[in-house]
């Protein structure tokens, strides 16, 4: 058994501890969040915080994270009162399909926490492995720079 | 958690909703590409009066990630006059929304907002509304007016009667009215205004479902195992393999069809890896860097003219001078950010299926076949997937679940791996196209020839082809049958679809000139091989190959003859509204008048141009002028697409900020598609299965700045706004980059070497 502390609740499940993250969050939890881009930690449609870092959960052996505390993007805010960062994903509308946010959303949250001072360019570096194929680039780099300002003030 | 349950027309009813008729069977369509289904002509198939007074529509195209939903959403409440969150729109279930066939070819808004199908569902469900208030109050039609759902005296708003009081929880009883009137663009209080994407906040927060979070009690989850190579036929499966392995529940087998079905999805993946299973080697493929050879050389060929002045050679013989060229386009993939996935429960001799198919009542179609069930008993469900810019995996998946599931007797769920999505969908068309023109001796072109060759296999399956896609192949069931022909016949009427004929044309055709430009003397040749991969739309199909080939060619013409590229083109065209793109986006861009390439261009470190194309989507979807700005840095060959500005005319503007997400998106893919796309293969099988060997660009890269200029016109017919700035963004790359270092690239994706080697640094 494998007790895993997601978005502040605390699960105890029966899983072969080889298994990625990603499969328990979407599967057994049922969250939808974290999503199957590529399987490969290539995408970042999986992404979850873990200790204030973002992690690929699709490549995640679920063992690695027992005990710590997960968050995923539901984990953030919701519709109703969503976090700051998703605010700012919905004031610019920086949005297509949206199957990709948990990349976007995760990792910028994460590292803009960890670099408050972070400049554009070391926000572009640190979406530099984070895949969009709808191509809202401009969009998401507008609503992450919203946020940075936030984080900063 | 909430368990999904296909919304039927019982538990519809149960939940609050008026009575819909229910649709009856549509006839077969002999088009595989339909992108309007039988639709109906009655009223309540559309919309329904709640008896609180809102509304329910239903529409048979969806949403794609480009916010068609919302814009939909934003027609019927402006029509009907309710608030936009009075509006609950059913989109594609073929149990309870409409027949309108394909939800593609950016053709959906000039479906649903032109005159007809939901627009006038809406406004004939006004005008009826109004009617029977008039009875109701005594008052005469002429007189009331409705806001927020409620019809009220113009003289005394106190007289008055809401919807839900007039017809709330009962049927129209009536058919569309072709004459009712829309409401004109300028009482729009919804429409045409900025209304934020309904779906937005639950997609940034997790909430929404996407096809991929659904789940249904009992359901299994399959993997399937495609052939190790291309033409490769399954000889034997070894089931004993995976038999001790947990959580395995079967080993399906269906002709060349092979899948497992587990508990677990990271089960059912690791019993696919290891289920052991012999195949025929494959039947080989053409060399990579042979492909456009392996097009021209290919037989037979299915030969088309979209037009021929029967003049060409003659007018090229006696020209002052002809230039000629060649482009090539590779083979691109959809690459959906998401791999696709199905959910279907296939049971008892029925088959529920949740999809993110864009065509539900075509899947049904065959589906059916696949499954071998009748057609009634197929419900198909659409559940959004990931962006899809054409015929990614999801009719494919669709068939995967679905056959695991008959094969199991349970629901099965397949999400594809990402190398299954990559390796085996159906890719946009490589290209080779040769162009000639004459110019006379002022420089003004007097004739253009346009020879190009493409491949095909598969498609959408449409209403009969399941094997379009290769699950469907697999299964059995052939692709559509190559139907080859030689010599093209002449051309009966003008049709532009795949914008084969370049703008400066004349386009007669008959006597009659479809095109948009003057050029008399014209030829355009295309023809069709059959393709080693499968194919299918990819965001501006054949349209973006072909304009590359035309706005390149354009701008090789004008700098021969010493002209400025915007100029020489208005000269050469005559639609007024191409004409008036072009000219707001020079404008917009402050555009430096003057022939390219620019003067003192070195060949060594970073030089800087710009360069312009423009298109008419499809003959008739949608004007698109872009300003393209880049640096390109010699020593590397690499380009940096440094500013964007896009003039775009739809017509009337239904959400301008959504309009400006879709040619900001599309401009981008454009550039991804431009410097970085293309699909590679060894002599067997596909090598770009992943995002290492499929490089996109990154959230990350260096972007240019985008500037928009949305053109309205709200008294002209409505033209689809998502494929009009991805089709024009490669020729006015390729043109910058020649007006910055004076080198032209002819071959898609510019990459650093194939800058390189046009700069003469290889």
């Amino acid at each position: 058994m494998i007790t895993l502390k997601v978005n502040g609740r605390t699960h105890t499940l029966d899983a072969d501890p080889a298994t990625p993250l990603l499969y328990v969050l979407s599967d057994d939890l049922e969250l939808r969040g974290p999503k199957f881009g590529c399987g490969l930690g290539q995408c970042g449609c999986c992404t979850v915080i873990v200790k204030g870092q973002a992690i690929r959960s699709c490549i995640t052996p679920v063992s690695n994270v027992a005990g710590a505390e997960i968050t995923t993007l539901e984990g953030l805010g919701s519709s109703a009162k969503p976090h700051p960062i998703q605010k700012a994903f919905i004031d610019e509308q920086a949005v297509q399909c949206g199957f990709c946010l948990s990349g976007v959303i995760m990792t910028a949250k994460a590292y803009l926490d960890r670099n408050p001072k972070a400049s554009d360019a070391d926000i572009q570096q640190a979406l530099s492995g984070v895949l969009c194929r709808c191509h809202t680039h401009t969009r998401m780099m507008r609503a992450i720079k919203r946020y940075a300002q936030g984080v900063k003030a | 958690m909430n368990r999904i349950n296909p919304i039927n027309r019982r538990t519809f009813l149960k939940t609050g909703g008026a009575l819909v008729v229910t649709f009856s069977l549509a006839p077969e369509s002999l088009f595989s590409q339909r992108l309007d289904g039988a639709s109906s002509n009655q009223l309540d198939g559309w919309l329904s009066i709640n008896a609180d007074g809102s509304v329910t529509a239903f529409t048979g195209k969806c949403e794609l990630g480009h916010g068609l939903y919302t814009a939909q959403t934003q027609l019927v409440a402006e029509e009907l006059s309710v608030p936009l969150n009075r509006v609950k729109l059913i989109q594609c279930d073929t149990e309870i929304t409409p027949d309108q066939g394909t939800t593609s070819g950016a053709q959906s808004h000039p479906t649903n907002f032109n005159q007809g199908s939901l627009a006038l569902a809406c406004a004939t469900a006004r005008e009826t509304l109004t009617r029977l208030a008039a009875t109701r109050l005594g008052i005469p039609a002429d007189q009331l007016s409705a806001r927020d759902g409620i019809i009220s005296a113009k003289s005394d708003a106190t007289k008055n009667v809401s919807y839900g009081e007039i017809i709330g929880g009962k049927k129209f009883n009536l058919t569309l009215d072709t004459r009712a009137k829309r409401k004109p663009a300028s009482d729009w209080t919804i429409l045409g205004t900025p209304v934020p994407r309904i779906e937005i906040p639950a997609m940034a927060t997790g909430e929404f479902e996407y096809v991929h979070n659904v789940r249904v009690p009992g359901m299994l989850h399959g993997q399937v195992v495609r052939p190790p190579a291309v033409g490769s036929s399954l000889i034997s499966v070894d089931e004993n393999s995976v038999r001790d392995l947990p959580g395995v529940v079967k080993v399906v087998v269906k002709k060349n069809f092979l899948g497992v079905v587990a508990q677990k999805p990271w089960q059912a993946i690791q019993a696919a890896n290891k289920l052991k299973a012999v195949w025929t080697s494959g039947t080989g493929l053409p060399k990579h860097s042979e492909i456009h050879d392996y097009l021209r050389n290919n037989k037979p060929t299915r030969d088309t003219l979209a037009v021929n002045s029967k003049d060409i050679d003659a007018k090229l013989a006696s020209a002052a001078k002809v230039m000629n060229a060649t482009y090539l386009y590779p083979y691109q993939m959809h690459g959906s950010i998401g791999s696709s996935c199905a959910v279907a429960d296939v049971q008892n001799g029925k088959a529920t299926v949740w999809s993110a198919t864009q065509a539900v009542y075509p899947l049904r179609s065959t589906m059916a076949m696949v499954l071998g069930l009748q057609l009634e008993n197929v419900h198909i469900i659409f559940k959004m997937g990931s962006g899809c810019y054409g015929c990614n995996g999801a009719d494919t998946v669709s068939y995967d679940a679905a056959l695991l599931s008959q094969a199991a007797g349970r629901p099965v769920r397949v999400q594809l791996t990402r190398k299954d999505e990559m390796a085996w969908e159906n890719y946009g068309l490589a290209f080779a196209i040769d162009q000639r023109i004459g110019v006379d001796e002022m420089g003004t072109i007097v004739a253009w020839d346009y020879e190009a060759w493409s491949p095909t296999l598969g498609n959408r399956p449409g209403m009969t082809n399941p094997g379009n896609v290769v699950t469907g192949f697999l299964a059995g069931f052939p692709p559509a049958a190559f139907a080859a022909r030689t010599p093209a016949p002449d051309p009966a009427n003008f049709a532009n679809g795949n914008n084969a004929v370049p703008s400066y044309v004349t386009g007669t055709v008959n006597g009659k000139s479809g095109g948009t430009g003057k050029v008399p003397s014209e030829r355009v040749l295309s023809h069709d091989v059959v393709s080693p991969f499968w194919t299918g739309p990819l965001r501006s199909p054949a349209r973006l190959q072909n304009t590359f080939a035309h706005e390149s060619f354009i701008d090789e013409v004008a700098a021969e003859v010493k002209a400025d590229p915007v100029e020489y083109r208005l000269r050469h065209l005559s639609d007024p509204r191409l004409m008036d793109v072009v000219k707001r986006a020079a404008k917009a861009a402050n555009w430096d008048t003057r022939p390219s390439p620019r003067n003192g261009a070195r060949r060594s470190g970073i030089a800087s141009g710009r360069g312009i194309a423009c298109v008419l989507y499809e003959g008739d979807n949608g004007y698109c002028a872009i300003v393209a700005e880049v640096d390109v840095h010699q020593d590397t060959g690499r380009v940096a697409v440094k500013r964007l500005v896009i003039a775009n005319d739809v017509g009337p503007i239904s959400n301008p900020d959504g309009l400006r997400n879709q040619l900001e998106g599309g401009a981008l893919h454009g550039i991804s598609r431009t410097l970085n796309e293309e699909v590679m293969w060894d002599d067997q099988k596909v090598t770009s299965i992943d995002w290492r060997t499929y490089r996109p660009l990154p959230v990350g890269a260096e972007i240019p700045k985008i500037e928009t200029v949305l053109i309205n016109r709200p008294d002209a017919h409505a033209a689809g706004a998502g494929e009009t700035a991805v089709t024009v963004t490669a020729a006015a790359i390729g043109n910058a980059i020649f007006d910055a270092t004076g080198a032209r690239i002819r071959q898609i994706p510019f990459t650093p070497e194939r800058v390189k080697a046009a700069l003469g640094r290889g």
